[in-house]
């Protein structure tokens, strides 16, 4: 594979592949910032990725009051999910278990589609016939009668079938030190780019995977890129790495996870190798199974 | 493109349907066409040219001058464009209305409104009795759309609501509310005796309060409820009038009880 550096950093010439998903976004408000990042923290959980979890989701941005439609303190959240039914059985539940029950909270479409997912038209029945629906300008929204008041949640909210999941970017670096801090300066530089998300804990995953596994599972831990095994197996790693890390990036549009990775990338660079990662590089599958391929240099600030 | 101009040359000797009179059925038509064009009125048949100078131009404006309470039915069945009138209309302006515009410079009669679907209308004057009600024989007044008044409404306003929002700058007279089924009324000054008599759902908001409230709304307490948030957002798109009691914590009470009782009156807290 052949070798470009900037800053000292090695760059593989390689893309990130990508897979078309389907998403969805919320608009998560309450009293003040503190219960509406709550909220939007609370149903975001258990939701790293699509294969054990149901979907991906994180939180986009926090909004101020004059963003949001009830001018209270907000966040967007993002879900994503492999097909239409799971995502609308996943924000079902979520804004059902974790929204409904935040105090004070409210809950809005965060997207406009080309169809529609049933967000307060599901959670209604939670009224027990004490649910009152309202519309205004061509909006409707179900107010559902709780313990502090009032649950308002607008009746749908929108779907994209173009959504974009799997982007990435694996970081390598000298120690475990240098290696998180080039993968937290990435992942704080992403939370900035509009519409997409960092699904993973904190935004970073350590233990990337591969198809397959000698036992019955469909996914087992990428020997190659596992410093330890470096020697034993047919190593991804040359001597100077002792840490990989890995940001994975959904996005609305491929032109945000491209934006995304951008961002990274240029803040990864910005560290520069001593202080943070002495190479990059990105997962894919050969180029055969995900239609959005994302080359690192096309990408390169 | 230029609007349509139909200006008043002579006060019909009786009242005048105008139902003819919008975009949807003057589309194609010349001005000389739309002046031989017949109206209703009493036993004489009349044509357009008769009672209006017309001036042409694009018929999805029309500008309706120096209107008078006699003409009845403005804006009926209107599905888009927009209809201006500079003078007062008579009864049923906007009934059944479907989207677009009217703008009434002046006061409307009785039943303004009704039947209504959607699209917008605006009384800058006052508008009488029975504002977006049922005719006779009708069991379902206005289902959709925003009607503003900036003046005041005379008695059972929003009679038989089923959808969509009225707002009145002004005051209300007598059973605002009456009968409703559902939807939004919001008046900003206060309300005659009775509101909401017999309402089964919807909300009507009172920002001075009324004269006589029916023993049959209960008090639920005051609150500062989102809803309010969002329709004070909504209302505000229509309004340069301050709605400073959707601002403040509102009593919500509950009835009509004398009938299903899900719909709710807000007044001033204090």
């Amino acid at each position: 594979m052949r070798e470009l550096i900037v800053r000292g950093i090695h760059i593989d010439d390689t893309f990130a592949e990508a897979f078309t998903m389907r998403a969805t976004a919320v608009v998560i408000t309450a009293d003040n910032a503190r219960w509406a990042r709550q909220a939007a923290v609370s149903m975001t959980g258990f939701a790293t990725s699509v294969i054990g979890c149901g979907c991906e989701a994180g939180i986009d941005t926090e909004l101020p009051p004059q963003r949001t439609p009830d001018r209270r303190p907000g966040a967007r959240v993002l879900l994503f999910a492999v097909s239409t039914s799971e995502l609308q059985k996943q924000l079902q539940n979520r804004v059902g278990q974790c929204v409904l029950t935040t105090v004070g909270s409210a809950c809005y479409a965060g997207l406009e589609g080309e169809e529609a997912l049933k967000l307060g038209s599901a959670l209604r029945f939670f009224g027990d016939g004490w649910q009152i629906s309202k519309r205004f300008a061509g909006k409707r929204y179900w107010r559902v009668p709780v313990m502090d008041g009032e649950f308002v949640c607008e009746a749908t909210t929108g779907l994209t079938k173009a959504a974009v999941g799997g982007g990435n970017l694996l970081i390598m670096g000298r120690s475990t030190e240098t290696t998180q801090a080039a993968a937290q300066a990435a992942v704080e530089a992403i939370s900035a780019v509009p519409d997409v998300i960092t699904p993973f804990p904190g935004g970073i995953v350590r233990s990337g995977s591969k198809v397959g596994s000698k036992y019955k599972a469909s996914a087992s831990t990428n020997e190659a890129y596992c410093p330890t095994l470096r020697g034993a197996v047919n190593s991804a790693l040359n001597s100077e790495v002792a840490s990989v890390l890995e940001i994975v990036i959904d996005g609305l549009t491929p032109d945000a996870v491209a934006a995304a990775m951008r961002a990274g990338l240029a803040a990864v660079l910005r560290l520069g190798p001593r202080r943070g990662a002495v190479r990059i590089s990105a997962g894919n599958y050969g180029g055969k199974l995900g239609p959005h391929h994302f080359r690192l240099k096309d990408l390169l600030p | 493109m230029k609007p349509l101009v139909l200006t008043m040359r002579t006060t019909p000797d009786e009242r005048l349907d105008m139902s003819p009179l919008v975009p949807h059925r003057l589309s194609g038509k010349t001005a000389a066409e739309i002046r031989k064009l017949g109206l209703q009125t009493g036993r004489r048949p009349i044509a357009v040219g008769d009672i209006f100078q017309v001036s042409g131009g694009d018929p999805s404006h029309i500008r309706i001058e120096g209107a008078t309470n006699r003409l009845d039915q403005i804006g009926q069945e209107l599905a888009g464009g927009e209809i201006v009138v500079e003078g007062d209309v008579g009864n049923q302006a906007g009934r059944s209305m479907q989207g677009g515009g009217l703008v009434i410079n002046g006061n409307a009669g009785h039943w303004t409104a009704s039947g209504m679907r959607g699209g917008r209308i605006e009384v800058a004057g006052s508008a009488a009795d029975r504002l977006g009600g049922p005719l006779a024989g009708e069991t379902v007044g206005m289902r959709g759309g925003v009607v503003v008044v900036r003046g005041n409404v005379g008695e059972r306003a929003a009679d038989r609501l089923r959808r969509g929002t009225i707002i009145v700058e002004g005051r209300a007279g007598a059973h605002a509310g009456s009968r409703m089924i559902a939807g939004t009324l919001v008046l900003r000054r206060r309300a005659g005796p009775l509101p909401g008599y017999l309402m089964r759902r919807g909300t009507i908001v009172l920002g001075e309060g009324c004269d006589e409230l029916s023993p049959t709304f209960l008090d639920s307490g005051a609150y500062d409820l989102v809803i309010i948030r969002l329709l004070s957002e909504f209302i505000k798109q229509h309004t340069a009038a301050g709605f400073s009691v959707l601002r403040s914590p509102l009593r919500r009470l509950a009835g009509d009880m004398a009938v299903l009782g899900k719909g709710e009156i807000f007044v001033p807290a204090e």
